[in-house]
């Protein structure tokens, strides 16, 4: 598809604006996006409006461009309503519709996405959930038509995590867990004293994070489940950025406690300690390799921040970037083939992707202040903190730099976003 | 004992209260029998009428909070650096003085300002704090009395995007 800046503002205004705590204002997308109708869903009346939630997602992407309800010149609910000829005048690419029914134990929304250029069938789906899921019945239509009509696997199923700072207050300091559209909000853990670094385990059923509750910074996991919380590290110095393995048996994680911040692994069942880097300069911030074989991470051995790669097995050390004088809290794309890091260009802090391979660096924020990077499992887009009117928020930016947009916080400052894996 | 040249009016207090616990437990006088005496300090006169004891020669005992009385405790950094300034390294003369003298444990809480990523960041404020506690250690002090801790850019003394707030959030704070 090709890239255009629109310098325009688009408010979305979701049905769940109400309940959540981040709102998005699309501030850049592609220039030819795919036009699709989400018609109204049929079937039994709802609290959630699933059509505006899919609408929202797919809008979100910066890949659709739903068209209002409106203009829509017919609502059909089943196959048998759709004339082609209302969807063509619109423009249309696409039609989605749907019927909701009850269940015994909750919803069920059979859905189909039609084509209208060809004129048939795309495919007829059905999501069903808990009389609390409708927000994920409407998020599993989304991922179905998005990877429909991009080829790309949805991730609007997924989660986010964040620290929100409310710079007041005896509980300050609040690690929140949310939906990748920012709905649903649930603080997890909260504390006055702060939090840094939330990192998700795969299996999305644990996080690890430091909090400086015992007045040094120390490792905690936490079980999202039950809630039950466990201090990993309590180290003389730094205890920081830990970073789960592939196979979630292991933590990455930066400890000063030989004299010098230097990478360690964890094994979490066996509580063994194993030092990875061996240098008198600041080794932090590391993050697996997709294939575990390996840890990312940034030194400043070569006089400015950088970012290496260590392989477990060979403890050799290789330089990755060498484009600017400031690369730092590098992640891993989830194909393994390129990296995403805080880059500074003439004094200002960028979000800048690079090849692995070619070493080809592309800067994808114009924003100042950028930081944490974090990459949606299906690698299509990426989630930063960055400053807007004075305050810490949310912002995310399409890989190639082509769909931009903000999550502003309603409270407080917003940071240190971590997109989760796929649920499964 | 060290004598000390008294300088301020808020001493005064200190020593007040210093006399009257040496006066009453009766150690200023085992310590005036092996001392010379040094010139009075005029600020001292008030001093001498409160009290009741004979105190016409007797040794200043050391209020411990004095010499460091307008003597900084936060020591400010350059952006991305660790190297003490000599401001800094002025201050820190005088805490290891007193710290030598009457060693207590002390936490250098070490921290950055926002730009750039908050782990690195973290270990930048590590390094700061480190500055303080060798300076402090190269001049004598226990080193086994120092806790270092580095909070990064978690906790600004500024709240600003702006190179005045940076400056002051670039700093340890000895407590």
């Amino acid at each position: 598809m090709k890239i255009k800046i629109l310098l325009v503002t688009m408010i979305l205004s979701l049905s769940s604006v109400l309940h959540a705590e981040l709102t998005i204002e699309i501030t850049q997308g592609v220039n030819d996006p795919t036009p699709i109708a989400v018609v109204p869903m049929g079937g039994v009346k709802v609290p959630e409006n699933i059509s505006n939630i899919v609408s929202a997602d797919l809008q979100r992407s910066g890949l659709f461009r739903p068209i209002p309800r409106g203009d829509m010149l017919s609502l059909p609910t089943q196959e048998s309503q759709i004339h082609y000829r209302d969807w063509r005048i619109l423009g249309a690419s696409y039609v989605l519709i749907g019927g909701l029914q009850q269940t015994p134990n909750g919803f069920e929304l059979i859905y189909e996405l039609y084509d209208v250029v060809s004129q048939r069938k795309v495919f007829r789906k059905s999501s069903s959930g808990g009389t609390s899921a409708l927000r994920d019945i409407a998020h599993a239509v989304s991922d179905a038509v998005y990877e429909a009509v991009t080829g790309i696997r949805g991730a609007f199923s997924t989660k986010i995590l964040y620290i929100e700072d409310l710079r007041r207050g005896p509980k300050r300091y609040r690690l929140v867990k949310a939906d990748a559209d920012g709905a649903r909000a649930k603080v997890i853990f909260s504390s006055s004293q702060p939090l840094v670094s939330p990192a998700w385990s795969h299996d999305l059923k644990q996080v690890a994070y430091v909090s400086f509750e015992t007045s040094r910074p120390a490792i905690f996991r936490q079980n999202l489940v039950t809630g039950q919380r466990e201090q990993l590290t309590n180290f003389q110095g730094l205890n920081g950025a830990p970073s789960w393995s592939p196979d979630d048996s292991k933590l990455a994680l930066v400890l000063s406690k030989d004299g010098n911040p230097e990478i360690y692994t964890l094994d979490i069942a066996s509580k063994k300690l194993t030092r990875v880097t061996r240098h008198f300069a600041i080794d932090t911030e590391p993050n697996w390799t997709a294939d575990g074989k390996g840890i990312i991470f940034t030194s400043n051995r070569g006089g400015s921040p950088q970012i290496y790669q260590v392989g477990l097995a060979s403890r050799r050390v290789e330089r990755l970037t060498f484009e600017g004088d400031y690369n730092a809290r590098s992640r891993v794309s989830p194909d393994g083939k390129s990296l995403v890091m805080v880059h500074r260009e003439n004094g200002i802090y960028h979000i800048a992707w690079q090849d692995i391979v070619s070493g080809d660096l592309r800067i994808l924020t114009e924003t100042r202040l950028d930081e944490s990077p974090s990459i949606a499992p299906n690698g299509a887009m990426l989630l930063y903190a960055t400053k807007h009117q004075n305050k810490g928020v949310l912002a995310a930016v399409s890989m190639d730099a082509g769909v931009k947009f903000r999550l502003p916080s309603k409270q407080g400052d917003v940071r240190e976003p971590a997109w989760s894996p796929f649920v499964n | 004992m060290i004598f000390l040249k008294l300088g301020s009016k808020t001493v005064t207090k200190t020593i007040k209260l210093f006399l009257t616990i040496f006066a009453l437990t009766g150690v200023l006088a085992a310590c005036s029998s092996n001392t010379q005496v040094e010139e009075p300090v005029e600020d001292t006169a008030p001093v001498e009428d409160d009290t009741s004891v004979d105190n016409t020669d007797y040794d200043l005992p050391e209020p411990v909070q004095d010499p460091l009385e307008g003597v900084d405790s936060v020591f400010y950094f350059e952006f991305d650096q660790s190297i003490l300034t000599s401001e800094a390294r002025a201050a820190l003369t005088v805490h290891a003085e007193v710290l030598r003298d009457s060693p207590k444990s002390i936490r250098l809480e070490g921290h950055g300002d926002e730009r750039g990523s908050r782990e690195y960041n973290m270990a930048l404020g590590e390094r700061r704090a480190n500055a303080v506690r060798d300076y402090l250690v190269l001049q004598g002090v226990d080193g086994s009395l120092i806790e270092t801790v580095s909070y990064g850019e978690e906790q600004p003394a500024e709240v600003g995007s702006y190179d005045s707030a940076w400056a002051k959030n670039r700093r340890v704070e000895l407590k």
